[in-house]
């Protein structure tokens, strides 16, 4: 670790830049090589008897502690060095950092559990989280690199003259920023309760000490540094259990290239259970239960008083029957939470109706996995339109979280701190190359576990399931459950209930792999969530200290300053998204993954269109980009609260849903992103053109070097 | 600041540069998800093609347009003489 401090010294001077990249390349090796060891040694001491959560807590404060120890090694008061890291990390050092940055527990934790429960239509996530590079490589990084101020609000600003287009930035910036935190910091309190059994609050805020002590110290330059030391464990703790699955299940150590196997065996495996005898009696046993809620739903009251009578009659039988004392107990519990009003009797009835109708699918409801899209192109109208949509939607949440990754400032953000233009360029392909390593492992891994349960789950007796089923079910009912629903003592796939976030973090154990290897799991999908909110919550800072106070309210403030205001914001900011993502944790009200597509289609028709126009139209106005940027915002959260459910109780909205050719509310910046475009041209041709400067300020940011050039840098 | 006949011409490069890996872009993404359905027939290596375009074909194409994109554009930079000077 000690070898951290060099990079921690003062700003490097010119041409020091090589010698800077060996030191880092030596320091990074000497960390992976620790790591290693370290794991080694934990998993000798797992041998020699420790036990488990000990190795959970190890695993937590370790990586926690390291984190802590890069930003008190880092810590700074420099304003290019808070902001952007004194612009001198190298190419490949800032893919990692973005990689990091980028990778949140949505990637971690929840990509491959969506894959493994929506087959195909989950590969959305995997293109659309990765194609948006490309939009990032050529239509804004080197450009921004060139401009190179602070954050994105700056770009707005200076491009198009005035405040009001920095406001509109910095509010944009902050909404997006916050929704995405609120769910990082959830996810962090979610790994920390399940690592070590803490309470969910407390580790909310275990969790919040580690991203602080590092932004709130160091800013940009902090952050940077750990996010490369949590880039490597958490790519090596998301390889290493699918790896094994693999060498398990196909004697091949490189699970991508062999998986495709695996896929057609699950297709034909799901053929089997699709017509299996003992799956449609589960199956039938579901809708038995749903009818039943339906017809309880037609007279509430006269269910309510039948149940009463039910659940008070098997209690008396019991009583009279002297049945054992833990039984009548049970009875009792179940008399006892009945519901009371008709109104929670009618929410129980519904819940269990839509529950039920969910399982009395085949395949427990889980579409095939290489089955793509639903319906049927060439079947009856009906099934030609649930065809149709479902591809436009598939096309639509690509769309958005592309253009959602080209617009988000956090990443935006990370393409400052490379010395020049040239290395923005290339160090947008590194962080596309560090985040492809795990993003075309997570559908393998998917493969990998469903083969697994398909084949090697379903049909074993009941007392021959795995531990780690029981062991799962205790940490989380809601997330994994099983129980034998036709009484045949033998588990169908429909017995099965099991939730997107357990996939990855359970596969060491499905791989029958030791704990410490879901020890160091559990830290990687930490050290995901951790590195994004740590890139989330500085720039929500930012945006306050440098954007609002500094550029808009006092321009003459000190830099030290500026960079103590930014800190005692950063406090604030965590705070206030470590209570939200509490409030969130304890009314189980919002859907998580919704909370991070949201903020991508907010940034995606908040941003992009002025950001792109800006830099390739020179006659886009300074009023045309605000009416843009606020009507695709505008029309991207008009669509969400209208017509998704969550949303729609939090704005009071009454209206019946109106879905727009059928595309979902998580999509709504396909509407937004071309109506901000629209307005913006619209607007700008019926406007005066642009001021000399600003033309001048557009061909500045074209080319890396200009004779003549004026200079936008700040320091 | 002095824009010249080459910064013209090295913008005009660059338009076409971005216009053509946009295009690849996407094909890649939309086009092969438009006829999703009718790829899936096709076996390549064990996959059905449009699954694996979409696991692993789109982003290797992905990849492959952005390294292209900095290594093209680094030397247009040379060329025109826009590049940086080395610090």
């Amino acid at each position: 670790m000690a070898g951290l401090a060099p990079e921690a010294g003062g700003a490097a001077p010119a041409g020091s830049n090589k010698a800077f990249k060996q030191q880092l390349n030596k320091v990074y090796s000497w960390y992976t090589g620790g790591f290693l060891v370290f794991i080694v040694l934990l998993a000798i001491l797992e041998q020699m008897g420790l036990p488990r959560n000990y190795i959970g807590f190890i695993f937590l404060l370790a990586t926690i502690l390291l984190y802590g120890g890069i930003g008190v090694m880092s810590r700074t008061n420099d304003a290019s060095e808070y902001y952007v890291a004194g612009r001198r990390v190298p190419a490949v050092y800032n893919g990692m950092a973005t990689g990091a940055d980028w990778m949140s527990a949505a990637s971690f934790i929840g990509m491959a559990g969506t894959l493994y429960l929506t087959g195909y239509g989950g590969l959305a996530f995997i293109m659309g989280w990765t194609g948006g590079y490309c939009l990032v490589a050529l239509f804004l990084a080197p450009y921004l690199r060139k401009f190179g101020q602070f954050t994105i609000p700056d770009f707005l600003g200076a491009r198009y003259g005035g405040n009001l287009a920095r406001l509109v930035g910095i509010i944009i910036a902050i909404v997006c920023s916050f929704v995405y935190v609120v769910a990082q910091i959830y996810g962090v309190g979610l790994i920390t309760t399940r690592l070590t059994g803490v309470d969910f609050g407390l580790g909310i805020f275990l969790g919040l000490g580690g991203i602080l002590v590092c932004s709130f110290l160091g800013g940009m330059r902090a952050v940077t540094w750990t996010q490369v030391a949590q880039y490597i464990i958490l790519i090596i703790a998301y390889l290493i259990p699918v790896i094994w699955l693999s060498v398990k299940q196909t004697g091949v150590p490189v699970p991508q290239v062999i998986y495709g196997q695996q896929l057609a065996k699950v297709t034909e495996r799901e053929k089997q259970l699709r017509e299996d005898p003992k799956e449609k009696e589960v199956i039938a046993i579901f809708k038995a239960r749903a009818d039943a809620a339906t017809e309880k739903l037609k007279d509430v009251p006269a269910a309510m008083s039948a149940d009463k009578q039910a659940a008070e009659k098997k209690l008396a039988d019991l009583n009279e029957a002297n049945a054992p004392a833990a039984d009548i107990q049970a009875a009792q519990k179940a008399l006892d939470a009945l519901p009371a009003t008709e109104a929670d009797a009618k929410k129980a009835y519904t819940a269990a109706k839509t529950s039920n109708e969910a399982r009395a699918r085949p395949l427990a409801g889980m579409p095939g996995h290489a089955t793509v899209y639903a319906g049927d192109p060439n079947g009856d109208a009906k099934a030609q339109k649930t065809f149709n949509e479902s591809r436009l939607n598939f096309m639509a949440l690509v769309f958005c979280l592309m253009v959602g990754t080209a617009a988000l400032p956090h990443i935006l953000m990370r393409y400052y701190t490379t010395p020049s233009v040239k290395e923005a360029r290339e160090s947008v392909t590194w962080s596309l190359f560090f985040i492809f390593l795990l993003y075309f492992t997570a559908p393998a891994l998917a493969v990998l576990v469903k083969y697994e349960v398909l084949n090697n789950l379903v049909g074993l007796p009941f007392d021959k399931l795995p531990v780690w089923i029981g062991n799962w079910a205790k940490v989380d009912p809601t997330l994994l459950s099983v129980a034998d629903i036709n009484k045949d003592n033998i588990f169908q796939l429909g017995e099965l209930r099991i939730g997107g976030d357990i996939i990855v973090l359970a596969t060491p154990e499905i791989g029958g792999l030791p704990y410490v290897i879901s020890g160091m799991v559990a830290a990687g999908g930490l050290a995901a969530a951790l590195s994004t909110a740590d890139g989330l919550l500085l720039t929500i800072a930012n945006a306050l200290s440098h954007d609002l106070y500094y550029k808009m309210i006092d321009p003459n403030a000190s830099t030290a300053r500026r960079v103590s205001i930014s800190k005692a914001l950063l406090l604030v900011v965590a705070l206030a998204a470590a209570y939200t993502a509490y409030t969130v944790y304890v009314t189980k009200q919002a859907d998580i993954l919704f909370l991070v597509s949201a903020a991508f289609s907010f940034a995606a028709a908040g941003f992009f269109p002025a950001l792109v126009l800006g830099i390739f139209w020179k006659r886009a106005t300074s009023a045309g980009a605000v009416l843009g940027m606020i009507a695709g915002f505008g029309v991207t959260l008009y669509y969400m609260a209208t017509n998704h459910a969550w949303m729609r109780t939090i704005f009071g909205v009454t209206q019946p849903v109106d879905l727009w050719y059928g595309v979902l509310p998580i999509s709504a910046g396909l509407f937004g992103v071309p109506v901000g475009f629209a307005v913006i041209i619209l607007v700008s041709l019926f406007t005066p053109a642009p001021k000399a400067e600003i033309q001048e300020l557009i061909e500045h940011v074209r080319y890396p070097r200009i004779t003549g050039d004026i200079n936008t840098q700040a320091t | 600041m002095e824009v010249t006949e080459i910064h013209r011409r090295y913008w005009q490069k660059t338009l076409r540069l971005t216009a053509v890996l946009l295009a690849i872009w996407f094909v890649v993404t939309y086009v092969m998800a438009f006829f999703a359905r009718d790829l899936a027939s096709i076996n390549f290596f064990g996959w059905p093609l449009s699954f694996y375009i979409g696991a692993q074909g789109a982003l290797i194409v992905y990849c492959l347009i952005i390294w292209y994109y900095a290594k093209r554009m680094n030397e247009l930079d040379a060329e025109h003489g826009v590049a940086e000077e080395e610090e």
